[in-house]
């Protein structure tokens, strides 16, 4: 089909319904108040689906939980602040293994913060965020069009795991226009998925619940879950290498940062400098063995995100020691540029006496 | 036995609140001096020849440990 | 002779962990007998609570999900939303719906969404071992209020169902006990009439149940029955609070 030009915000909509969301339910909060209303307009009255905007991002996230207990493809978008409130939510969803998608369009915080586009919010989506042990799929788009392709990649997953999805997008991103190119049209009808809970017709009534009082039975459930993570690891983790084979320096961002990095890196090539970049698009399950990979050649790297130093914690632990990693960030919601960045390069380049 | 109703109740199942005892229209029912596996003691049914299977017993029972019959 | 009275079909045969006296296991079995009798064991899909009744799963034969503290009724709206054939109720505690769940439950009335919500009003937070809920009495003693409820530092007992009542969504909403066999009735009626609201697609529907809990009020049971009437009732007065099920909206 032909490229439409749209922005981020819209292009996550459009996807969403592409793939079948049949139920959005969310909170206005700027930067991604364009996607609320993009399923208000698009999705609301469509046949067999729903939008709400909800009292609150903890409502919403809640009716998530619940579309996805009875079957449905479901999604709620937010931005930092929002995604805090979701997080006891989003512990429910993973404990139960449902499937739904979270969009973050990340802004600067901590607190109220800014509406500028930020990457403050690693930890919270990679590390669990909410409380207990779990891990959600987190995809880190970088352009409007894998907005799009990812929303569509996120419902897959989602249901493929029986996990929570987030994307981990920002407020550039959300608000920047772009050709994006939709692959996939809404499907006629979805498969019922076989745990969702549609009333006990012709079979025994069914439980979803975690809650225990023995220790030992939320025990097996929580290596039940690690054991899935496994797989997804094994089968998910997803990363770029840009201009890598022949690096001396390797700069590692994520999202927009990697948007800005490559333009750095660029410049840096057409000045004689070696530099490649490792982009990792899929944050959790973090690419750690190609981390591990390159290092066998390169050893100096440059993790630059738009946080006080999160992902640069992951690069380290990667690493194991097998590199040395130096770290650029930007907090706020200020958005570097290239040059700011290529001088960073070059001057990192210059002082570890790279050829 | 000329009685319109009886009732039986499930001894095990009973937490002896005596809500039963207390709502009997007919005083049939009073605590018995056994103790079940729980540890309480339960409610019996006593004046078999009162009953009128009116069933408030099991109506007021939490349990559901009271069945009844009218005829 | 034959057996007039047995335990419903959809309600499994378990041994209630409740306690003795407890309100839970009465309002329980209520709602099995009007599933059993409306023929809905199919079709109902039950949230309950965090607290006492976190348990209900063990006892309702019918689909069933745990639901955070406070959210069963954004739960209940999405279950809805996402599959309207279902009848759909939340099971919840007075915190459950009325202090942590207060914008889930008004929002769900407000927007009229076809859902039943059961409201245990037992005045305390009871799993957590008896604190004050904010329905819980004036000068009524709580772990949390040792001293007895008081107006300047804790405020009145909430009148939730009367607040819902305001918003034009919530079409049918009534008090009743689950203290004597009168009003154990009348629940029941109360509780078939929000299902059949529901199955009506009229709008939002809830019952509110005064529930003994002798634990909490460190009472017997047969005193903290009389309790309800002697003391819950001049607060929460009994009755149908609002019922528009019978017209049509003019607006």
């Amino acid at each position: 089909m032909a490229k439409v030009l749209m922005t981020g915000n819209a292009a996550i909509g459009e996807a969403a319904i592409r793939a079948g969301c049949q139920c959005y339910f969310g909170y206005p909060i700027t930067p991604q108040n364009e996607l609320t209303e993009y399923m208000a307009t698009h999705l609301s009255r469509r046949k067999g689906c729903s939008f709400i905007q909800a009292e609150s991002e903890i409502a919403a996230i809640n009716m998530v939980y619940g579309a996805s207990l009875s079957g449905a493809r479901t999604m709620t978008s937010s931005s930092s602040p929002g995604i805090s409130l979701k997080q006891e939510g989003i512990s429910y969803l993973a404990a139960c293994e449902l499937p739904a998608v979270i969009v973050n369009m990340s802004r600067g915080g901590p607190g109220l913060g800014s509406i500028s586009a930020a990457q403050s919010d690693y930890f919270q989506a990679t590390r669990g965020g909410g409380h207990g042990d779990y891990r959600t799929i987190v995809l880190a788009p970088s352009s409007v069009q894998e907005l799009a392709d990812f929303t569509h990649h996120a419902f897959e997953l989602a249901d493929k795991y029986l996990i929570p999805v987030i994307i981990l997008g920002d407020g550039m991103l959300g608000q920047m226009m772009e050709p994006v190119e939709f692959k996939y049209e809404a499907p006629e009808e979805l498969p019922i998925r076989s745990r969702a809970l549609r009333g006990a017709k012709g079979r025994p009534s069914r439980i979803i619940k975690t809650f225990t009082s023995k220790p030992a039975e939320l025990e097996e459930i929580n290596w039940s879950l690690f054991r899935r993570y496994q797989q997804i690891k094994k089968q998910e983790t997803t990363c770029d290498a840009f201009m890598t084979e022949d690096a001396r320096l390797i700069v590692v961002a994520f999202g927009i940062a990697a948007r800005i990095a490559k333009g750095a890196i660029k410049t840096a090539r057409a000045n004689g400098l070696k530099v490649g970049m490792l982009r990792p698009v899929t944050l959790w399950p973090f690419p750690s063995e190609k981390v591990q990979e390159l290092a066998k050649s390169v050893k100096q790297y440059l993790v630059f995100e738009m946080n006080m130093g999160q992902m640069v914690e992951d690069v380290q632990l990667a690493l194991g020691g097998n590199g040395e990693v130096s770290f650029y960030g930007r907090p706020g919601g200020v958005i570097p540029t290239p040059s700011e960045v290529y001088k960073v390069i070059s001057r990192l380049y210059y002082q570890k006496g790279l050829k | 036995m000329s009685t319109k109703g009886y009732i039986e109740i499930d001894h095990e199942l009973c937490k002896g609140c005596e809500i039963c005892i207390h709502f009997c229209p007919k005083h049939a029912i009073s605590q018995s001096s056994k103790v079940n596996a729980a540890g309480y003691s339960p409610a019996s049914f006593s004046k078999n020849e009162e009953c009128t299977g009116c069933a408030i017993c099991a109506l007021v029972c939490p349990e559901v440990a009271i069945e009844v019959y009218r005829g | 002779m034959e057996k007039i009275y047995t335990r419903p079909k959809s309600l499994k045969k378990a041994v209630f962990h409740y306690c003795p006296g407890c309100g839970h296991s009465i309002v329980h079995r209520l709602i099995c007998e009007v599933i059993d009798e409306m023929n809905l064991q199919e079709r109902v899909i039950g949230i309950p609570p965090p607290g006492c009744s976190v348990f209900a799963y063990h006892y309702f034969d019918v689909d069933m999900a745990e639901s955070a503290h406070g959210r069963g009724a954004a739960v209940a709206t999405g279950i809805k939303r996402a599959y309207p054939e279902a009848i759909v109720f939340t099971y919840q505690g007075d915190g459950d719906l009325a202090a942590i769940g207060t914008a889930e439950t008004i929002h769900a009335a407000n927007r009229g969404e076809r859902i039943t919500a059961i409201f245990i009003n037992n005045a305390v937070y009871g799993m957590t071992g008896g604190q004050m809920a904010p329905t819980t009495l004036l000068e009524q003693k709580t772990t949390t209020t040792p001293y007895g409820r008081d107006i300047k530092l804790e405020g009145y007992p909430i009148k939730i169902s009367e607040m819902l009542a305001l918003t034009k969504g919530a079409v049918y909403i009534e008090r009743t006990a689950a203290n004597s066999p009168a009003n154990i009735r009348k629940t029941k009626k109360a509780i078939r009439k929000a299902f059949q609201t529901q199955i009506d697609d009229l709008g939002f529907s809830l019952v509110e149940i005064l529930s003994p809990c002798p634990t909490n009020w460190r009472m017997t049971p047969i005193e903290a029955w009389q309790w309800i009437e002697k003391v819950m009732t001049k607060e929460y007065p009994l009755g149908v609070i609002k019922d528009t099920t019978g017209k049509q909206d003019a607006d």
